[in-house]
C-alpha cells in the first residue's frame, strides 16, 4: 500500500544549528524520487525527518508538517515507533545485526515487534529475500551469520529486512555508495521492481543513478557552509537532467559547480 | 594553485639509507641473553652478593645494554633503538611473570600436600588447631553463597545503571551517577564492610550472616560492573540501534534484543572479573559474616565461613597443620577464581557476534 508524502514548511535542527530550512514537496505514491545535492546540504537529514529518525539524534528537532496520505507524522498523538513501521529505511552502510543469522535478520522487524505467526515467518522471509534478489545466493545458508555476506549481499539483506515489515514507503540513503557496479545494478533493478509496491525515496551522489532509477528528482543546495540546506527544485527526472528551470541545478548536474 | 606548487623548493639533497645492510643472525637475542645471564651470575658471585634478585637485575641490565651495543655496532643506531625497545619489553614481561609463576608454584606445591576429597568435603567441626584433618567444605559453601548473592544484587543494578548511562543518560542526573560510580570504585573494602555493619547490623539490629557480607561485596562489585558494561555498550555501533529503530522497534526492545545481545560477551566477562575480584575479599567478610567452624547452609541466618577468611584464620593459628590447611584453601580459592574466568571466556567466545560463512 504505497502512500503519498506531502511535506510542508519543514525545518530540522541539530541543537541550535538549523540543517534544513522550510522544505515543501510532494512525493507521489508508486514512484521513485531521487534526492541530489552537494555534501552537507541536508539530504540525509531531510530523509530522516520522513520517518522520525531525526529526533533519535541528540538535540534533533523538527518544525513543520509531513503528511502521509492524510495523517500528519508530527501530529501530537502520533507514535514515532508506528511511523517507522510504516516508513522503512535502508542506510548508507549495510548494517545487518551481527548476532543474528540471515534468516533472523530478515525476520528481525517482525520478531522484535512481536507481531507474527510462526507459520508465516518462513514464507515472509522467503518472499522478502526473493524481493531483494538475494534468495538464490543465500537459500542454502539461511542460518549462517548475516555478517558473513559480501557488502553488496549485506545491503540487499538490509533491503530484505526493511521490506519484510511491509512498509508503505521505503527511504534509501545512498544505498549503493559502498558497492561495486554489479551489486549497484542489482539494487537499481530491485528499486525498479519495488516501486510497483512502495513509494521510494533515494538519496544518491551518482547522477547517472538518479537518471536511471528515478521518476522525479529533487535538487538540494545550501547557500554557504554553515547555512541551512534548501530545496532548489523538484521536477520530473527527465526535465531536471535536460532542461532544469534553475541555473544552480544545471551547474550542479553538469559539474560546473562552485 | 598550480603556481604555488611550482614555487615550492624542490628537494634533491635527500639521502636515502641503503636498502640492504648487515643484519644480526636470528639467534643473537638468545645469545645476548645467555651471555648477560652468565655475566650477571658471575659478577654477583664475584662481588659476593647473596640475593638472586640482584643477580637477575644485573643480568637484565646487561641484556638491554648488550643488545644496544651489539646492534649499534652491526646494524646501525635506528635498529639498535628498535631492538632495545624489544629487549625492554621482554625484560618487563619476565619481571612481571616471575612473581606470578612463583606464587602459583608455591601455592600449588604447598597446597597439594593437604588438598584431597576429604579436605573438600568436611568442615572444621571439632578439629583442634594443632590437629591435622578438617576441611573447607563450610568455607567453600559460604564463599559460593555469598558471592552468588552479591552477584544477584550487584549485576542487575550495575547492568541497568550502565544501560541508563549509555542509552538514556543526559544532563545532570547522568553526570551525578557517573561521579558516584567513580567514587564507589575507590571505596576500600573495609569501609564498605563498616557501612553495612553500621546500617544493617547496628541500626537495624541484624546479626552476622552471609547475606550481610554479600551486601558489602555487592557495594564493591557494582561500580566494576557499571564501568565494564558501560564500555561494552559504547562499543555497540550506533548503526545497529538505528537499524532496529528504523524497523519500528521500540527503544527498550532495541536495547534488549539488539544492543545487549551484541555486547553480551563483553558484559559477561566484565561481571565475571568483578566476581573474581570480590571472591578474595576478607575484610568485609570478617566484619559481617564473622566466620565459623561449622557448616551453615543458610546465608541469611547466623555466622558463615568463607575461603579468604578461612585462610586468614588458619594462618593466624600458626600451627603446622593449620598453615598447610591455609595453603590448601588458598589453592582452592585461586582455582575457583580461575575456573570463573575460564567460564567467562567461554561464554564470551560462545556469545560473541559471529562472522564467517
Ligand atoms: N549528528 C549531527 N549533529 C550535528 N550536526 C549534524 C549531524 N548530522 C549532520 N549534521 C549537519 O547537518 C547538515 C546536513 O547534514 P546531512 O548529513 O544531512 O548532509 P547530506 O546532504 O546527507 O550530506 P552527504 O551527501 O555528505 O551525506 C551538515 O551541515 C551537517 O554538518
Ligand atoms: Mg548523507
Amino acid at each position: 500500500m504505497a502512500k503519498r508524502i506531502d511535506v510542508s514548511g519543514l525545518s530540522a535542527y541539530y541543537g541550535a544549528h538549523k540543517a534544513i530550512d522550510d522544505i515543501s514537496m510532494t512525493v507521489e505514491p508508486r514512484s521513485v524520487t531521487a534526492f541530489i545535492g552537494p555534501s552537507g546540504c541536508g539530504k540525509s537529514t531531510f530523509l530522516r525527518t520522513l520517518n522520525r529518525m531525526h529526533e533519535v539524534t541528540p538535540g534533533g528537532r523538527v518544525e513543520g508538517k509531513v503528511m502521509l496520505d492524510d495523517e500528519n507524522l508530527y501530529g501530537s498523538h502520533v507514535d514515532p515507533v508506528a511511523v517507522r513501521r510504516t516508513v522503512g529505511m535502508v542506510f548508507q552502510r549495510p548494517n545487518p545485526f551481527p548476532t543474528m543469522s540471515i534468516f533472523d535478520n530478515v525476520a528481525a522487524g517482525l520478531r522484535l515487534n512481536g507481531k507474527y505467526k510462526k507459520s508465516q515467518l518462513n514464507e515472509i522471509v522467503e518472499r522478502s529475500l526473493k524481493g531483494a534478489n538475494l534468495w538464490n545466493e543465500v537459500k542454502d545458508r539461511l542460518n549462517k551469520p548475516g555478517s558473513g555476506l559480501s557488502g553488496g549481499q549485506q545491503q540487499r539483506l538490509c533491503i530484505a529486512r526493511a521490506i519484510a515489515v511491509e512498509p508503505d514507503v521505503l527511504l534509501m540513503d545512498e544505498p549503493c555508495s559502498a558497492l561495486d557496479p554489479i551489486s549497484t545494478l542489482a539494487i537499481e533493478d530491485l528499486i525498479g521492481e519495488l516501486k510497483e509496491r512502495f513509494t521510494i525515496v533515494i538519496v544518491t551522489h551518482n547522477m547517472q543513478q538518479a537518471a536511471r532509477v528515478s521518476d522525479r528528482t529533487a535538487f538540494f543546495n545550501l547557500a554557504a557552509v554553515g547555512q541551512p540546506g534548501k530545496l532548489i527544485e523538484l521536477d520530473d527526472t527527465e526535465r531536471i537532467f535536460s532542461n532544469p528551470s534553475v541555473q544552480a541545478t544545471e551547474d550542479y548536474i553538469s559539474g560546473r559547480f562552485g | 594553485m598550480s603556481h604555488a606548487i611550482q614555487d615550492r623548493p624542490v628537494q634533491t639533497a635527500v639521502r636515502h639509507d641503503p636498502l640492504r645492510h648487515a643484519r644480526l643472525p636470528r639467534w643473537s637475542p638468545l645469545a645476548i641473553a645467555a651471555g648477560s645471564i652468565a655475566a650477571g651470575v658471575g659478577l654477583g658471585l664475584a662481588a659476593g652478593w647473596h640475593s638472586r634478585i640482584q643477580w637477575g637485575l644485573l643480568a637484565a641490565l646487561f641484556f638491554v645494554l648488550g643488545t644496544y651495543a651489539v646492534t649499534a655496532k652491526v646494524e646501525g643506531s635506528r635498529q639498535a633503538k628498535d631492538r632495545v625497545a624489544t629487549s625492554l619489553v621482554w625484560v618487563c614481561f619476565i619481571l612481571a611473570v616471575i612473581p606470578l609463576l612463583s606464587l602459583a608454584w608455591v601455592t600449588i606445591s604447598k597446597g597439594l600436600e593437604t588438598l584431597d576429597p576429604y579436605f573438600l568435603s568436611h568442615s572444621m567441626n571439632g578439629v583442634l588447631d594443632a590437629e591435622v584433618g578438617g576441611g573447607i567444605y563450610h568455607a567453600l559453601l559460604g564463599t559460593i553463597e555469598q558471592v552468588l548473592l552479591a552477584t544477584l544484587i550487584a549485576a542487575p543494578i550495575g547492568l541497568l545503571t550502565a544501560v541508563y548511562l549509555v542509552e538514556y543518560g543526559r544532563g545532570k542526573l547522568a553526570q551525578a551517577v557517573t561521579f558516584f560510580v567513580d567514587v564507589m570504585t575507590g571505596v576500600p573494602s573495609i569501609v564498605a564492610g563498616l557501612f553495612i555493619l553500621a546500617t544493617w547490623n547496628l541500626m537495624l539490629g541484624f546479626g552476622p550472616s552471609g547475606f550481610a557480607g554479600a551486601m558489602a561485596l555487592a557495594i564493591l562489585m557494582m561500580p566494576v560492573v557499571v564501568r565494564s558494561t558501560e564500555e561494552m555498550l559504547k562499543l555497540v555501533p550506533n548503526e545497529l540501534r538505528e537499524a532496529s529503530l528504523a524497523l519500528g522497534v521500540p527503544k527498550w526492545r532495541t536495547i534488549l534484543k539488539v544492543v545487549l545481545p551484541t555486547a553480551i560477551g563483553g558484559i559477561t566477562t566484565g561481571v565475571m572479573l568483578a566476581v573474581a575480584r570480590i571472591t578474595g575479599e576478607t575484610a568485609p567478610v570478617l566484619l559481617l559474616v564473622f566466620g565459623t567452624k561449622l557448616i551453615n547452609e543458610n546465608p541469611f541466618e547466623g555466622a558463615q565461613a568463607s575461603l579468604p577468611l578461612y585462610v586468614y584464620e588458619q594462618y593466624a593459628v600458626g600451627t603446622d597443620a593449620a598453615i598447610s590447611r591455609a595453603w590448601a584453601a588458598a589453592l582452592v580459592l585461586i582455582a575457583f577464581v580461575m575456573i570463573l574466568n575460564l567460564v567467562a571466556r567461554g561464554i564470551a567466545r560462545w556469545k560473541a557476534p559471529k562472522t564467517g560463512r
